[in-house]
């Protein structure tokens, strides 16, 4: 980590950059001094998505010598947060799209090809080609997969066409929802906003895409004419208790409806009828828009390594690592961080953002033969935005306890200006900033 | 935020305006206020001829400023929720007024040098 004198995020700090270009440089210089660790070892990760790329950038930086190959047979490196703008009409697809070797430092070998194959016994990642890799440490960092079988009668080529939309499948797919969603939101209706039974990457997602289409419906003088119900899977709004009953109180301002325990089942597009699984039984519902968000699972390469946890999520396969450390439990040599791992928090980009230093400490703490006690406390981070214009700015850790980063200046469940412009602005900076490990 | 070193602080409006664009903006940021040191120097006095001039530019600054973070952010003044909203709506216009009236005194004074019945 760098040491420089602490900032505070102020008009000040930032009038500091403008202040002399002395200083400037100063910082520049000051940047990773730490001594860098001789090494011969062999690391392999696997995806190079979020988490990926930036422990790649990291490692290069505190280690000489190692050999680091990273295994990912997606060109396209796609930054998910902006899904959410991307299905509210707010922003272009291509503004989630950059390409994945974009992000990759000098000195790292890319393998173009998805794992096919992991023995944590012989220590080697099979590749898709066949190839075999031997690795001394391994990075599972695959993400995840969306799991759009199981729900009956759902085609991907619904998306976009008679009210049905799915902004977790990608940037084309996000702008294809903000077509089916921004006719319900000129046009009103029944609108039928839904969440899996499983872990989920951004629990606020879903939440986010009923007020913003909410507060489009409103700007287009056409809220009297929609009824818009949010659907929980279980019998909260969101899984830190605080900030639930918060949400229900912002969507009783908002007159938006909701329902708990209801997980869809299936779907109906001719009829536009979803069928959800509740505890009383099958419940139809006619809709003129409806949001799917499908169940979320460990790619196959994952769940079939017996790397996953065996008493845990057993439908899901998330791996079986320590929540602190991110060290697999059965498997020292090998951590999973991002989507992926088996923790019970944090599938975000802010999780992979706290995520990659702790891996990335007991990494090169192996490496030279030391220990270390970083340890990752669940931290993750929603900017839930509530209309254009306004989020709150909602952290938390494993705790369920709320971890403003700012206390006492942005509250966290406050509205505010000043959260929506974190997200509008300054995320995906930050987020770019921590793919290439500087952040 | 983790870490907010002065260090993240810069790679994220490097990522946010682009590297090129960013230290194009510091450096012009730095020339602009070593300008207004220099005429300030050179002049060994505030011009207050001057400073009225660059006085009332300072509301169009302000003013501008804020359109301009609105524009860009798909915000309006709608959007204020809190105390730390009004201040930084009040940063913005602030810093939008001291830019525009450092701007105008600058390049006044680098256009019209001192003349006799400035004082």
């Amino acid at each position: 980590m760098t040491k420089e004198t602490q900032f505070t995020p102020t008009r000040r700090g930032f009038l500091g950059l403008a202040a002399g270009a002395g200083v400037l440089a100063a910082a520049g210089a000051g940047q990773k001094a730490e001594a860098q660790i001789a090494t011969t070892a062999h690391i392999v990760i696997l995806g190079a998505g979020a988490a990926g790329a930036a422990l790649a950038n990291r490692l290069v930086g505190r280690l000489d010598g190692a050999r680091i190959t990273i295994v990912d047979g997606r060109k396209e490196h796609w930054y998910q947060p902006g899904f959410s703008l991307i299905a509210a009409g707010l922003k272009p697809a291509n503004y989630s799209v950059s390409q994945t070797t974009d992000w990759l430092p000098r000195g790292v070998e890319l393998k173009t090809e998805m794992a096919a194959n992991i023995d944590p016994e012989a220590k080697t990642v099979a590749l898709g080609n066949g190839e075999v890799l031997r690795y001394d440490y391994l990075i599972i960092a695959t993400g995840l997969v969306l799991d759009y079988d199981s729900i009956d009668g759902f085609e991907m080529d619904m998306i976009g066409k008679d009210g049905v939309g799915s902004l977790y499948a990608g940037p084309d797919y996000a702008a294809k929802t903000w077509a089916a969603a921004g006719k319900f939101a000129e046009e009103g209706g029944v609108g039928l906003f839904t969440r899996p039974n499983t872990e989920m990457k951004c629990a606020g997602a879903p939440i986010k895409h009923t007020f913003l289409i909410d507060d489009i419906a409103r700007r287009n003088g056409a809220r009297g004419k929609a009824e818009i119900t949010y659907f929980a899977n279980n019998a909260s709004l969101f899984g830190v208790p605080i900030v639930s009953e918060k949400i229900r109180m912002v969507f009783g301002d908002r007159g938006i409806n909701h329902a708990y325990n209801h997980v869809v089942q299936s779907i109906d597009a001719g009829a536009k009828r979803v069928t959800f699984a509740t505890p009383d039984g099958p419940v139809e519902r006619d809709y003129d828009y409806v949001h799917i968000i499908p169940p979320q699972r460990a790619p196959d390469v994952v769940r079939n390594s017996g790397l996953a946890w065996a008493d845990k999520w057993t439908d899901q396969g998330w791996v079986d690592v320590d929540k602190h450390s991110l060290r697999h439990n059965r498997y020292p040599d090998i951590f999973a961080v991002g989507d992926v791992a088996g923790v019970p928090k944090g599938k975000t980009a802010a999780s992979v953002k706290w995520q990659v230093p702790v891996v990335e400490e007991h990494l090169v703490a192996d490496i030279a033969g030391t220990s270390s006690t970083a340890s990752y406390n669940g931290y993750t981070s929603c900017p839930l935005i509530t209309r254009i214009g306004r989020a709150m700015l909602i952290e938390f850790d494993y705790n369920n306890d709320l971890t403003p980063s700012f206390p006492g200046v942005i509250a966290p469940l406050e509205e505010l200006w000043i959260s929506w412009l974190m997200k509008e602005v300054a995320l995906k900076a930050t987020y770019n900033a921590m793919l290439r490990g500087r952040a | 935020m983790k870490d907010l070193t002065f260090g993240t602080l810069i790679a994220v409006f490097e990522e946010i305006f682009g590297r090129g664009l960013f230290w194009v903006m510091v450096g012009a940021a730095v020339i602009i206020t070593l300008a207004y040191l220099y005429v300030l120097i050179r002049d060994r006095s505030v011009s207050w001829h001057k400073f009225l001039w660059a006085q009332l530019s300072m509301p169009f600054g302000a003013i501008a400023a804020v359109l301009f973070v609105q524009a860009m952010t798909h915000s309006s003044f709608a959007d204020i929720g809190g105390p730390v909203d009004v201040i930084v709506l009040l940063g913005v216009a602030v810093a939008g007024a001291v830019g525009a009236a450092i701007l105008v005194y600058t390049v006044e004074s680098l256009l019209w040098p001192k003349k006799a019945t400035d004082a």
